[in-house]
């Protein structure tokens, strides 16, 4: 029924699965609307969360944990060589083992 | 929680900042027809949601929950999240090393702190968000009844001025009054004026008549008394003996007689 309306005017959630490239390719990236994308995510989400008369915790728990999350994964590369065991191979890795574990 | 508002809004002003700076910048030539009309719509305000989005445990939107439910049914989220779990630690993307140990043990203080003294936060956030909108109320409305008090004494101002017509004519009939009496003490003027002219006139018309009077009584005065001769004088003066004799004989004679 939204077959009607222009690709590059739908929402995500009503782009078909074969049109996602194409309209990906109709999005705006200049600097403007990668900043104008930004603000309106961020509009979305303060009016929906935050900007209430009777907020819930979850409003910052939610940009908390994502914090928390973005910085496991940025520290993933550092964090990879505490690993308990290898992926494919359930040897204990050589170079470190749990008695080994540094204290940080 | 409401409090958040307030620090969140710090890097409102940035955004606001870049518009304010162009309108600077730039003249404007306001046209006629642009008086009196604001860019801002006179529509109100529209009041703030009374909760925001809901969240499942406090992380997780509600709309998750509720895109599974139908084709997983109540449980699927959790399995989700179960399944997810094990996958990542098994596969390792989550390392458990010391620090696992420490988040558990601060997720629960957390977790423990937020079930225990959550509601009382809240309602301390609410109470100050109350006071501040109450305040604003009152401001509010003390100028709606100043305003609805100043229409109320225009009115009567209106009504006030009605009454310029008998102002008027109250000064219209002093305005008359004084004409009046203006020109009636110029008519006494000219009457006395007149009248005063008119007994000078009098007055000199009484004195020539007096005085040709008196002087010609006196001409004739003089006329019959130098006309008067010594002779006549004489013999008038012996008539006048004689006459004044006979007239004693009479009187003593009847005198005589009425005794």
């Amino acid at each position: 029924s939204l077959d009607r309306f222009p690709l590059g005017e739908k929402r995500l959630m009503d782009v078909k699965l074969g049109e996602l490239g194409s309209w990906l390719g109709k999005r705006d990236f200049t600097p403007n609307g990668v900043l104008a994308s930004i603000r309106n995510g961020h509009d979305r989400y303060y009016n929906k969360y935050i900007n209430v008369k009777k907020g819930g915790i979850g409003g910052v728990a939610m940009l908390l944990v994502g914090y928390v999350a973005l910085s496991y994964m940025w520290e993933y590369d550092h964090l990879s060589e505490y690993r308990l065991w290898e992926y494919d191979d359930l040897r204990v890795p050589t170079t470190y083992s749990i008695i080994h574990l540094k204290a940080l | 929680m409401g409090t958040l508002n307030s620090t969140l809004k710090f890097y409102m002003p940035v955004l606001t900042i870049v518009p304010t700076i162009k309108s600077a910048c730039l003249p404007r030539l306001v046209q006629l027809s642009h008086l009196h009309t604001s860019p801002n719509s006179q529509a109100p305000v529209p009041a703030l949601p009374e909760k925001g989005g809901k969240t499942r445990h406090g992380i997780i939107p509600e709309e998750i929950f509720q895109l599974l439910y139908p084709k997983t049914g109540v449980t699927g989220p959790y399995m989700l999240g179960a399944g997810l779990l094990t996958y990542i630690l098994s596969k390792e993307i989550y390392i458990i090393n010391h620090e696992t140990f420490a988040a558990a043990c601060m997720g629960t203080v957390i977790i423990y702190g937020v079930r225990k003294f959550g509601p009382d936060v809240a309602a301390f956030a609410d109470k100050l968000n109350e006071e501040k909108v109450q305040k604003a109320q009152e401001v509010k409305d003390l100028a709606m009844t100043s305003l609805a008090q100043a229409v109320l004494d225009e009115k009567k101002e209106q009504w006030r001025a009605e009454g310029r017509q008998m102002l008027f004519d109250a000064k219209r009939n002093n305005v008359a009054m004084l004409l009046e009496t203006n020109r009636r003490e110029r008519v006494h003027m000219v009457t006395n004026e007149v009248k005063k002219r008119l007994d000078y006139q009098i007055a000199l018309q009484t004195l020539h008549r007096r005085m040709e009077q008196e002087h010609m009584v006196n001409w004739v005065e003089k006329n019959v008394v130098t006309s008067i001769t010594p002779q006549q004088e004489k013999t008038s003066i012996a008539k006048c003996i004689t006459d004044l004799k006979v007239l004693a004989k009479v009187q003593q004679a009847k005198a005589t007689v009425a005794i």
